[in-house]
């Protein structure tokens, strides 16, 4: 099943993301190894350049980490990864507050919405 | 040798009709490249001249170093717009055809491809749909360990999952240092597997650059950029 990409974004960017998204979910745990670039190009169904340049920067950014001769690697450090983690969830909560306020919603509506909503899913399990 | 296909001051006069109007260009080694361009925009006759079947009217045209001659054909893996098969082979004929004509052929490959596919290699060129045709055509073309694959046209008569399986084979095929050329009007089915694009109009190259590139000057699609560029 190839990626869901979006058009009016950097491709690159987006593979970024989505692997940082799957390492974070626990997709790819600390210290797993990571399929080829080939590989994962050809799950994508995008070009191998493409997957290669979002690895780099994955690199560069010490999620993932490469051994000359055996692949790249999920970095062991758990600390990063809840960084990347709680980054993602500000960008989300941002976008939810920015939405929220939109709507014409309080501060204080939001909260008890949100409140609200938790204990709805909760009860349906 | 970094680029595999270079022109400079390309110029293909027809009578009446200039085609290619001093196109200069570098296709480097190992990308896979988009040659997007309108209808008699001169892509067909671009990728004509590569091969050496159309020759310059001036300027000049390099594949690999080399003007295209029986030394470029041995690296270059050709799909023509149009079919110079003969109807009345069965596809097994044709496979061994391709694999007496070029050393570099990969029976093994075409055979894996043609299954996948399903096709049956009994069945003759005559019996089967248009899509058919096209796909066993571009399963021999595949099948080449060449380093230039031309690919005029190569998905516009199939069906979208076959569209996609073809796309795959081409990027999980290829070999790190071979390049793809592949010109189509079906941009957004081949964006996400193109490194760069050429825009091409009347007979001049209207813009290069990478398509993420592109994505984030832009921040549209390739495919929204084409319709832009040669709105009518």
């Amino acid at each position: 099943m190839a990626w869901e990409l979006k058009s009016d974004r950097p491709i690159y960017a987006q593979l970024v993301e989505r692997i940082e998204l799957m390492v974070v979910s626990g997709l790819y745990p600390p210290g797993c190894k990571l399929p080829s670039v080939r590989d994962l190009a050809a799950e994508a169904a995008v070009n191998p350049n493409t997957m290669q340049r979002a690895m780099s920067q994955l690199e560069r950014s010490g999620l993932i980490f490469s051994q000359r001769t055996s692949g790249r690697f999920v970095t062991e450090d758990k600390e990063k990864i809840e960084e990347i983690k709680k980054s993602y969830a500000k960008e989300i909560s941002d976008e939810y507050l920015r939405r929220m306020y939109k709507l014409g919603f309080t501060s204080a509506q939001i909260t008890a919405f949100l409140d609200r909503t938790i204990e709805e899913s909760e009860q349906n399990g | 040798m970094d680029n595999i296909m270079e022109c400079r001051n390309l110029v293909k006069y027809y009578p009446g009709c200039l085609a290619l109007n001093s196109v200069s260009l570098a296709v480097p080694k190992g990308q896979i490249v988009g040659l997007l361009g309108p209808n008699g925009s001169g892509k067909t006759t671009l990728i004509k001249l590569m091969n050496g079947l159309l020759t310059p009217t001036s300027g000049e045209i390099l594949i690999n170093g080399m003007k295209p001659g029986v030394e470029t054909k041995r690296i270059v893996s050709y799909l023509p717009e149009r079919t110079y098969l003969n109807d009345w082979m069965d596809v097994k004929t044709m496979t061994d055809f391709f694999g007496d004509f070029y050393k570099d052929f990969r029976k093994d490959k075409a055979y894996e491809m043609l299954q996948r596919l399903g096709i049956n290699p009994k069945d003759r060129l005559k019996t089967m749909s248009k899509g058919t045709k096209e796909k066993v055509q571009l399963i021999l073309v595949m099948s080449r360990e060449a380093e230039l694959y031309v690919l005029d046209e190569p998905i516009g008569g199939v069906d979208p999952a076959t569209r996609d399986y073809i796309l795959n084979t081409i990027i999980s095929n290829y070999s790190e240092n071979a390049t793809v050329i592949i010109s189509t009007h079906l941009i957004s089915d081949v964006e996400k597997i193109l490194d760069g694009v050429i825009f091409i109009n009347k007979g001049s190259i209207v813009l290069t650059s990478t398509v993420d590139d592109i994505r984030e000057n832009e921040g549209k699609s390739v495919d929204a950029l084409f319709r832009e560029v040669f709105k009518c």
